[in-house]
């Protein structure tokens, strides 16, 4: 599709889109949110995007292709439950990081958002894959 | 807390994630998914040891307490379960390297297959129903993933068919689920255990009892829900028929035994009746469904279904040698059928067809192959001194003993016909000469298999076989484990006391008293 109107709409909102996925993606740790809700935020503000410019762009735009960007984000979710391991405790138990616990920082870094990152590039990786299959299939 | 549960559902996740990474190069990726499959073997079999001399091992993953986490739970079904998953997971991985075409291994033959195989331990180690669930939609999406792979018509036909069925057992399962929720509030499956005597409305717990029939019904391709099984297992490649046949079904059938040993007993009357009138109709029509055929792969189709009915049959009897019957029968049956399907794919491969009227003269050109072909039809059939004997044997005597006359005159009969079919096979196959008068040996035949690929193709075949007579022979240690198994599944306090800890049943019970 070529339109002016919906190119310049799309150039504001797509960065707007995934600026706010970010921001759902970190408030989820604590409050309504979280990698998979951020996930599809940004997955729509792509969407968007192949729609104005096409997907070619959007590609390019990505860089990584999106299958390795959803294996990539399963691995880090896999990485995120094994890290318990160190700390002698089960599959997917919480690490939080040291100066956390001992409340000399208050950043809560821990293994949680590492597992949450990952959810945000499968999903995004997913439904991505599948929305550019069918946008080229058409051509 | 240990990781011994864990590991047969992380390794092959952790082997597809490295088999996709590797995904250009086929070589490495084929390399991946062997040590994959031999670890998770390895994994099966730590696990069983662990199981068989400290009893059920229970982990909490996240270490969020039972019933709120999720439970690993591994009981001695649960550990057998496991290791033959391994086994036909690295025979199939190795019978793939020669089966399985470049094309497909660069679509992700191999990562695909041990998603299907971490659903598959997941589905045998999860102690959580909505869990269950889960690891049910991780096999359906790669077993689809796997059935189109290639992507023939013929191949996207049998997809279609498969998924369309699996998706409303899976639709049916989650509603049941969720009525079971709101009528116990729990999910845990240990807990759905203390909780179901207490639900007062128990008429709305039968009702849910048999959407659960029916869900794993289809999913383990019961009487009269079993159409998409052989509208599909002869489409895709023999080897990912080969693991479907073996594994899939049987997963059905391990989630009907678990459930209905563990939280649906409330009423047996009912519900084991409809079980064992399902067992002896299911045994019927498969068997008379494959007399009927005359294509090598569905012909088998159809005796996985008529082999179901016998698994079936020991849950619905409901007696201890019911059960020990049952787990005798899933274990037998898995390494069997899954060996059956790989001969069938060698007979392919030396003759060119699957079809029994286009091929023959496999005894006289590779009489090795006839031999581990004889071996695991007989073990079908229940000839002395095999596996399948005996599972057939305590099955019968089972029946017997509580003097269900008419299932076990059926399991003869349906034993009886079972033998036709593999005589069929073996007369067509084996015996008659090719039709179109060539001699079909691996390195002399028109359809050359190169001694590495002939090597690979009867390497797990002949493995198999062997597993299925040291059975026969050694059944001691076997039965043992299948009766403690059936001793787990009917007094289930023991696991009960695993996921929730020791005193988690006592005032339940008490309670259950003073009403």
């Amino acid at each position: 599709m070529d339109s002016l109107i919906l190119k310049t709409g799309t150039r504001l909102l797509t960065a707007l889109m995934l600026v706010f996925s970010i921001f759902l993606l970190f408030r989820g740790h604590n409050e309504p949110g979280g990698g998979f809700i951020g996930s599809l935020v940004a997955t729509t503000a792509f969407c968007l995007y192949a729609i104005a410019f096409g997907v070619t762009e959007v590609r390019k735009a990505l860089v990584i292709d999106p299958k390795i960007l959803s294996i990539v984000g399963l691995a880090l979710s896999l990485l995120a439950g094994l890290m318990a391991i160190v700390q002698g405790d089960m599959f997917l138990t919480g690490v939080w990081s040291p100066a956390y616990v001992d409340g000399s920082s208050a950043l809560p870094l821990s293994s949680v958002l590492v597992f949450d990152v990952g959810v945000y590039l499968v999903v995004m990786g997913a439904v991505l894959t599948v929305v550019f299959a069918i946008e080229e299939d058409k051509l | 807390m240990s990781w011994l549960p864990a590991w047969p559902i992380l390794i092959p996740i952790v082997t597809a994630i490295i088999g996709f990474l590797v995904g250009r190069s086929p070589g490495l990726q084929r390399a991946v998914s062997v040590a994959g499959a031999g670890l998770l073997l390895v994994a099966g079999v730590a696990l069983m040891a662990d199981v068989w001399s400290n009893g059920i091992v229970a982990t909490q993953m996240g270490s969020w307490p039972a019933p709120f986490g999720i439970t690993l739970v591994a009981d001695h079904l649960s550990a057998v379960m496991v290791v033959i998953t391994g086994i036909t997971g690295l025979a199939v991985v190795v019978y793939g390297l020669a089966d399985i075409d470049r094309e497909r291994v660069r679509f992700g033959f191999h990562p695909m297959l041990h998603f299907l195989l971490c659903g598959v331990c997941g589905a045998f180690l999860t102690g959580d129903i909505f869990n269950l669930y889960v690891w049910f939609e991780v096999m359906l999406i790669s077993s689809f993933a796997l059935l189109v792979l290639g992507g023939d018509k013929e191949q996207l036909d049998g997809a279609v068919k498969y998924v369309a069925l699996n998706l409303i057992s899976t639709v049916l399962f989650l509603s049941a689920i969720g009525l079971l929720y709101g009528l116990t509030g729990t999910l845990n499956m240990a807990d759905l255990h203390r909780v179901i005597p207490t639900v007062e409305n128990q008429g709305l717990l039968t009702a849910v009892a048999v959407m659960f029939i029916v869900a794993f019904g289809i999913k383990s391709a019961v009487f009269p829900l079993f159409f998409w099984l052989p509208a599909s297992y002869h489409t895709p490649p023999v080897a990912i028929a080969a693991v479907f046949s073996g594994l899939l079904t049987k997963v059905g059938v391990y989630a009907l035994i678990r459930t209905f040993t563990l939280i649906f007993t409330h009423d047996t009357g009912y519900t084991h009746t409809i079980l064992l009138w399902i067992a002896g109709l299911t045994m019927v029509t498969g068997v008379l469904g494959a007399a009927a055929q005359n294509e090598m792969r569905r012909i088998l189709s159809f005796h996985i279904i008529s082999q179901i009915g016998y698994m079936v049959m020991g849950l619905a009897l409901y007696t201890p040698l019911g059960l020990v019957g049952s787990v005798f029968y899933l274990v037998h049956h898995i390494i069997v059928k899954a060996n059956l399907f790989l001969v069938s794919g060698v007979a392919n491969r030396l003759t060119g067809s699957f079809e029994l009227k286009k091929i023959g003269g496999l005894y006289k050109s590779a009489p090795f192959l006839a031999l581990l072909f004889l071996i695991p039809a007989f073990s079908l059939a229940g000839f002395p001194p095999l596996s399948g004997f005996w599972a057939k044997l305590v099955l019968i005597r089972a029946g017997l003993e509580i003097e269900s006359w008419w299932i076990v005159a059926t399991a003869l009969i349906v034993g009886l016909l079972t033998i036709y079919s593999m005589t069929k096979i073996w007369g067509q196959v084996f015996w008659e000469p090719h039709p179109q008068g060539f001699d079909p040996s691996p390195d002399k035949g028109p359809l050359k298999v190169s001694r590495r690929d002939y090597l690979l193709l009867t390497a797990p075949i002949a493995v198999m076989a062997l597993m299925t007579v040291i059975i026969g022979l050694f059944a001691g240690p076997f039965y043992e484990l299948a009766e403690r198994s059936a001793a787990e599944l009917l007094d289930p306090t023991a696991y009960v006391a695993a996921v929730l800890g020791p005193d988690a049943l006592g005032p339940t019970v008490a309670e259950g008293a003073a009403r």
